[in-house]
């Protein structure tokens, strides 16, 4: 499907497509209350509440005023749709910002201002410096002679550098006067959300020149939502508007994600809701029994002796109505309400800003922290996410002759200095293509210096260390390309560029010196696609050791070729590439294919190593979240000998003896099969010994893997703790997210490029790194950090502190539900199993909103069973959380055991201390009802690890608050509760059953806790005494790190032998003085702890000592 | 410590100031660093804290238990006695004819002195006060203002009754008004009748607010006869026994408040008692006590509270004395990194 744009053609094309008018609202005006209460109802919790709050209009079977139960959900539901009304509203406000801004657009022959929203396909748009691109545009004019200009694309795909954008040569030297009443059509696609393709042809119609089809690519459009930079004015065809430019057709809803305790909440209300129909079938059944056998007795009830047919239902449906309030309508709103605390904790935390940028950390969605600490899997990047993607030219080799060997530095390295000023043309040939073979752009500043824009951060690694060796890449206009070596200045027409992909994995420019006219084709690329192009008879040998030694070290590495070109078989060439390039189908496929065909008979120039060093405390990083039992892969499109030196030095995989790597491989299905079941085979060996195993797989070895042996592979995923996975690709990364997804692991990607966004949305939790490679991944995660160590407290800290709040904040609501539901289900069985309810209405509302939310509230923000450092220094600890060892169906159970031991407290003690004449109806439910309060206070704070001031005031201020909201309401006398306060309160037995309430329903529970505390105590509580008596453990992290020396662990790794070493330079290492004490280990977490207690003995004497 | 509101106040600047700078102003509330107490259990603490209540605990036990014991209390069962003997086989047939005496006369023994106020109560058992349809059928509104005579959506089957074939509302309406206790005692102490007080026996507050001054019985007890009549002479708020029956009981068994005697009776005096047997309640089998009691500062006779504070008391120092055994037989020191799972069997935490 194609669609055809007639430029500036008011008749033909206006209706055929939509305005410019763009809508990101979800709502409008009519449809906002029955839409957005449709989405409300479509959650099951809400239906329940809904039809619940229905019963209770049924006068006959309410036990209390509906009001109790509406006006709560009325207040949810309020609270929810003014939420999504407002940020509705504020998408609404920004899109007519957007709609409204003014543009200028030629109509019939002249430019005038319109509203953006009524541009239409076709019509010419000009825009000035610094102006936002309106709609999709292929340009057709600028200010630049050359008709180049500079847009930012930061809001499209987060890159911030500038890129270049250039007018199709049909359009070049169009003037200026004349663009206004230019006439053509464009053919171009239908609109998709690819911003890095457009395959189109552009026809301009007579009298312009030029009736032949011009090809179209991507640098021939500006896109919307850019700006146009350091350009004066520039003027484009409108191609797609509104909701079809490609930022529109990429924006979309992201699915909400689920956590893990969301899903096991949900489980437990299902159990709850069982538990529920049970108990209302049994007392139903039990209230019609006694309805007919003793009520009948009871003539003061004149229970008629006809009774219509739905009479056997309305027993059990007041029990319905009376067991309502077991599944706590607060829930959601509470969780929402930490939950959002919770991610602003994330945003507000000191410690987790990157402090070189500035950025601090951010949780762009608020609703999944407590996953974090469920990790299991974390996934991650490697080029930007474990590294800093800041590369530096560091060594060289032309001509087999290796530079920067021994300093670690080709810069300063004397011989390469010497060897340029003596001119040695090879290295001459070197530095140009390390200047000109690119697509950077030098700026030139005021003061005369100049900046280079690049695209990609080898490019400008390498212009700026051409630079620094006298070859500076002083200009680029247009098609001129100039450098200043040595003070001379040598131009070159730049003829054509074929462009980098990662499937060629090299690029190349074809050049023609000015003063020779020779042509050249220089190119750069990876070795594995630039070695084989090789001119015959060339030897390789010594470029591929170098790639190798290089690649040891953990460097990049890039191979530098060059050809002189004939001037007919260039031109022959040229004629083809162009047809290739304006191909409308597979034009990638094609280009690629006519670039093969110039890229040959390379003459190799040497090996460039670029470093790109780790980040600050991956290894630590990656070691302690190892420790608490979280699973690393490493999912990378840089190549295996790269990626296996990355991961040993940041102690993702152990060297030998301790750690094992095991490679798959093969090009074939059969090849990847036998060496699939060849490491499945070790691993499940060694699974039962504390060894590191870990698998390194390439791209291509997985998509044979995933394709013909998931099964198998999905066994190894499970088995192996560690995994590689080299030169995958987006969508083979977020395969890998999704099969561990599938095998039921919380997963966490962590990444910094475009080309992790995949991943990072199809997972769990998704972490952005606000890195160099721009804010895309940033803004497609959830959570946002400015380095990789940040991880480390993002999930041990909050990650761990938001599971722990959540399961406390969500099983107490249950027990404060059950609590007052139990005590309703037993006075049922002394009023006749009638329904009756103990409560009255006011009570049983205000118990969910007021008396018992602010102090769990309160609690389940800001308490800390660990201090954060115990938790840094015993990540182990996660496992609680992992293992979802605070929120289960068995701590349930407990929670469940609770509040039906404390209803039966309340009620017994209530029942008989109340008895007789003092069992009036109103006195006797506020005595109940103040025994859960005061029950509750102190659960609240039994379960409270850490005391604040805020939480005292909160636990003892709610019980204060909860009499003065009773005296109020006992003060009024239109109430029935008029005066019941006052009266209990001045009666000395009202306080010694609150009393005996407390000290019955706490004791036992205290002393059980106790002796779990002390007989059966779990780690976490190990760990709070150690902390508290400040014991020796807090000085377990006194042991070292284990030294990770890279010479001495290559050697052994049975993957890559290398043929030649070079022991002196080791960048990414610190030289550690333990090396001896190797035996740690590093890669299994308890190995440190075993080795631990081995020495444990004189490690706490030397504590004393201290 | 800083205090809570202050805390509370950083958390809102610093918020504020977000807006302007990316970078989050430093405050204790926003870094999680709030001083806090964290409070572990420590044998010692435990065992004070036990040992503490138990020592709290049992004096209030015997507090009460003693204030209980010296509440002095006669209750004497008269529904089955008050029965004549040729209807014991027929209690139904005795209790609904008008025609049968009703007046039945009983001796009470005083087995300790009674000091003055003596609580007269009547005590029902069996009877379910608090069963939803009786307890909803009642009109407050209409007790409360003579305006609302017409509101008595709720007091159905006792709403309204047909007074020459139109409608009218009954006042009080409702079952519980229409089931009103309608047994009357008489005391006398050698021949010499005793005063019982009944005035003050309902809240103040209830005749003041809850039942109105211009509200006059009407229309009650006309259709079938449930329990007391009301005259239709005395505005509700002085019917202090319909006040006190309106006062539903949460209980099946309670006592409500007939009248006070307001002098003190001796020991071994005897009183007679000439009971008004009218009340139904053999029809379900429930019982009618009458019951003298005076009070103490716990309220009336009820053991209770002191049985179970001796028990919780007795079973916290229970608790204290088995902790401290335990503590010395098996000794655990706390925070003991060898305890830590990790340390001790690498395999098994992590490989299931």
């Amino acid at each position: 499907m194609k669609r055809y744009v007639y430029i500036n053609d008011d008749e033909l094309s206006p209706n055929l497509y939509c305005d410019n008018r763009i809508s990101n609202r979800k709502y409008t005006l009519l449809n906002f209350l029955p839409k957005n209460l449709w989405e409300q109802f479509s959650r099951f919790m809400n239906q329940y509440f809904l039809l619940i709050a229905c019963l209770q209009l049924w006068p006959l079977i309410t036990p209390v005023n509906p009001a109790s139960t509406w006006g709560p959900l009325i207040l949810i539901f309020a609270v929810s749709a003014t939420k999504e009304a407002w940020d509705d509203y504020n998408r609404y406000l920004s899109d007519k910002k957007a709609n409204e801004k003014e543009v200028w657009v030629v109509k019939q022959g002249i430019k005038k201002p319109i509203q953006a929203q009524d541009t239409h396909v076709g019509n010419i748009i000009w825009l000035r410096e610094n102006d936002e691109v309106p709609c999709d545009l292929v340009l057709i004019g600028t200010s630049d002679p050359q008709g180049l200009c500079y847009v930012e694309t930061a809001a499209l795909d987060g890159e911030t550098d500038l890129k270049t954008r250039v007018i199709p040569s049909a359009c070049m030297g169009i003037d200026f006067e004349l663009l206004h009443k230019i006439k053509g059509v464009i053919e171009c696609p239908n609109p998709d959300k690819d911003i890095r393709r457009f395959d189109a042809n552009l026809r301009l119609f007579p009298p312009f020149i030029d009736n032949d089809v011009c090809p179209l690519t991507i640098n021939n459009t500006i896109l919307q939502s850019c700006y146009l930079r350091n350009t004066e004015w520039a003027c484009g065809v409108a191609v797609y508007t509104g909701n079809e430019t490609k930022m529109g057709m990429s924006r979309g809803i992201p699915e909400p994600k689920l956590t893990a305790m969301d899903a096991m909440i949900d489980k437990l209300t299902g159990a709850i809701f069982i538990f529920q129909i049970v108990v209302v079938v049994v007392l139903g059944i039990a209230g019609n029994v006694w309805k007919e056998t003793e009520a009948r007795k009871q003539w003061y009830v004149q229970y008629p002796n006809e009774s219509p047919w739905y009479e056997l239902l309305v027993i059990p449906l007041r029990f319905e109505l009376l067991c309502s309030i077991m599944i706590p309508i607060s829930i959601k709103v509470s969780l929402d309400l930490v939950k959002s605390l919770y991610a602003k904790f994330i945003d507000w935390d000191n410690e987790m800003i990157d402090l070189e940028t500035g950025t601090p950390a951010h949780a762009a969605n608020t609703a999944i922290s407590e996953d974090l600490g469920q990790v299991e899997y974390i996934l991650t990047d490697k080029t930007g996410t474990l590294t800093e993607n800041r590369m530096i030219f560091k060594r060289c080799c032309i001509s087999s002759i290796f530079y920067g060997n021994e300093s670690g530095d080709a810069l300063q390295d004397v011989e390469l200095l010497n060897a340029i000023a003596s001119g040695s043309p090879d290295i001459i040939r070197f530095l140009t293509v390390m200047a000109i073979c690119n697509t950077v752009i030098p700026m030139r500043s005021k003061s005369g210096s100049i900046s280079y824009k690049a695209q990609s951060q080898d490019e400008e690694a390498l212009v700026r260390a051409a630079a620094r060796l006298h070859m500076v890449f002083v200009n680029k206009n247009a098609n001129t390309l100039e450098i200043n070596f040595n003070g001379a200045i040598v131009q070159y027409d730049l003829l054509d560029i074929l462009e980098f992909s990662s499937d060629r994995k090299r690029m190349s420019v074809v050049v023609k010196d000015c003063r020779s006219g020779k042509i050249f084709l220089l190119s750069k690329g990876a070795d594995e696609s630039i070695l084989p192009c090789a001119r015959v008879g060339q030897q390789t040998r010594s470029f591929t050791e170098a790639v190798e030694q290089y690649a040891q070290l953990g460097l990049r590495t890039l191979c530098l070729a060059w050809r002189e070109l004939d001037e007919d078989e260039y031109r022959a060439w040229s004629s083809i590439f162009k047809e290739a390039n304006s191909a409308l189908v597979d034009r990638e496929w094609r280009v690629a294919e006519v670039c093969q065909r110039l890229e040959h008979e390379l003459e190799i120039l040497g090996v460039v190593a670029i470093e790109d060093r780790l980040q600050d405390g991956v290894p630590e990083t990656i070691e302690s979240l190892r420790k608490a039992g979280i699973n690393f892969w490493m999912l990378t499109g840089d190549k295996q000998t790269t990626a296996v030196q990355i991961a040993l030095s940041c102690s993702f995989v152990s060297p030998e003896p301790k750690g094992q790597l095991l490679l798959i491989n093969g090009k074939t299905e059969d090849e990847v099969c036998r060496s699939l079941e060849r490491v499945l085979l070790t691993t499940r060996v060694t699974n039962s010994e504390p060894k590191d195993v870990a698998f390194v797989i390439d791209g291509w070895a997985l998509e044979i893997a995933l394709k013909h042996y998931k099964k198998a592979f999905v066994e190894l995923a499970i088995l192996s703790r560690t995994a590689i996975c080299c030169r995958v690709t987006p969508s083979q990364k977020a395969q890998l997210v999704e099969l561990l997804k599938s095998c039921d692991y919380r997963t966490l990607a962590i990444g910094d490029g475009g080309n992790d966004v995949r991943m990072i949305q199809q997972a769990d939790i998704g972490v952005g790194i606000s890195g160099r490679e721009g804010l895309q991944a940033a803004r497609a995660a959830d959570y946002s950090i400015g380095k990789f160590r940040f991880l480390k407290r993002l999930i041990l800290v909050h990650g761990r502190y938001s599971y722990n709040r959540t399961a406390f904040l969500s099983q107490y609501s249950f027990y404060k539900s059950l609590l007052i539901c139990f005590i309703q289900i037993f006075f049922s069985f002394i009023s006749g199993v009638s329904g009756t309810s103990l409560f009255n209405s006011v009570s049983l509302m205000a118990y969910n909103v007021f008396y018992t939310s602010i102090p769990v509230l309160v609690t389940s923000v800001l308490d800390k069973d660990l201090s954060e450092g115990t938790v840094l220094q015993h990540p182990q600890i996660l496992f609680y959380c992992q293992a979802g060892r605070l929120l289960n169906p068995s701590t349930f159970a407990g929670w469940f055991g609770r509040s039906l031991f404390h209803a039966i407290v309340v009620f017994v003690i209530t029942i008989h201390a109340y008895a007789y004449e003092k069992s009036e109806m109103e006195e006797m439910s506020m005595v109940a009802l103040s025994g859960c309060i005061w029950l509750q206070a102190f659960v609240v704070a039994f379960e409270t690890n850490s005391f604040t001031m805020l939480q005292h005031l909160a636990i003892w201020g709610n019980l204060v608050g909860f009499y003065i909201i009773n005296w109020i309401v006992s003060a009024l006398p239109s109430t029935g509760m008029y005066t019941i306060m006052f009266r209990l309160c001045r009666q000395p037995s009202y306080w010694t059953t609150m009393f005996l309430i407390v000290g019955a329903g706490m004791g036992p529970v205290l002393a059980l806790k106790y002796f779990r505390y002390t007989y059966r105590s779990s780690k976490i509580n190990i760990l709070q005494q150690a902390e508290r008596l400040g014991g020796p453990i807090l000085s377990l992290g006194n042991i070292e790190p284990q030294p990770r020396s890279l010479e001495n662990d290559v050697a052994p790794l049975s993957i890559t032998q290398p043929k030649s070493r070079n022991p002196v330079y080791e960048p990414l290492l610190s030289d550690s003085p333990n090396a001896t004490r190797r035996s740690f280990g590093s890669g299994t977490p308890f190995d440190f702890f075993q080795s631990q207690s081995r020495l444990s003995s004189s490690y706490s004497r030397n504590c004393k000592d201290n | 410590m800083s205090p809570g509101g202050a805390e509370g106040g950083s958390e809102t600047s610093s918020a504020a100031t977000k807006k302007h700078s990316k970078k989050p102003k430093y405050s204790r509330f926003t870094q999680q660093e709030l001083p806090a107490c964290k409070p572990i259990l420590t044998p010692g603490w435990v065992i004070t804290a036990f040992i503490f209540i138990g020592v709290i605990f049992i004096p209030i036990g015997l507090a009460s238990l003693f204030a209980s014991r010296n509440v002095v209390e006669i209750a004497d069962r008269y529904d089955e006695d008050c029965v004549p003997s040729i209807y014991a086989s027929d209690t139904l047939a005795y209790i609904r004819s008008s025609q049968t005496n009703k007046s039945c006369t009983k001796t009470l023994n005083v087995p300790k002195k009674m000091k003055n106020p003596i609580y007269v109560y009547y005590q029902l058992d069996n009877f379910y006060q608090n069963h939803r349809r009786y307890v909803k059928s009642r009109s407050d509104k209409q007790l409360r203002s003579k305006a609302n005579e017409y509101k008595t959506k709720d007091c159905s089957p006792e709403a309204t009754v047909l007074v020459s074939n139109k409608e009218m509302p009954i006042v009080p309406c409702g079952l519980i008004a229409w089931s009103m206790f309608n047994d009357t005692y008489g005391f006398s102490l050698n021949d010499k009748a005793i005063q019982v007080n009944k005035k003050g026996i309902a809240w103040k507050s209830d005749g003041e607010y809850k039942f109105g001054s211009d509200v006059y019985p009407k229309n009650f007890q006309s259709g079938v006869i449930g329990g007391a009549k009301l005259n239709e002479n005395i505005p509700l708020s002085q019917q202090e026994d319909l006040i006190v029956w309106m006062r539903t009981a949460a209980l099946p068994n309670f006592r409500k408040l007939y009248g006070k005697i307001e002098v003190d009776l001796e020991v071994n005096e005897k009183i007679t008692v000439v009971i008004q047997n009218n009340y139904n309640t053999y029809s379900f089998g429930g019982k009618k006590t009458l019951v003298l009691s005076t009070t103490s500062w716990i309220g009336g006779k009820n053991d209770f509270l002191g049985v179970a504070y001796l028990t919780v008391g007795g079973l916290c120092l229970f608790m204290a004395i088995s902790f401290i055994f335990l503590y010395v037989v098996r000794p655990r020191p706390l925070g003991d990194p060898s305890y830590l799972s990790w340390n001790r069997n690498p395999d098994g935490l992590f490989f299931n």
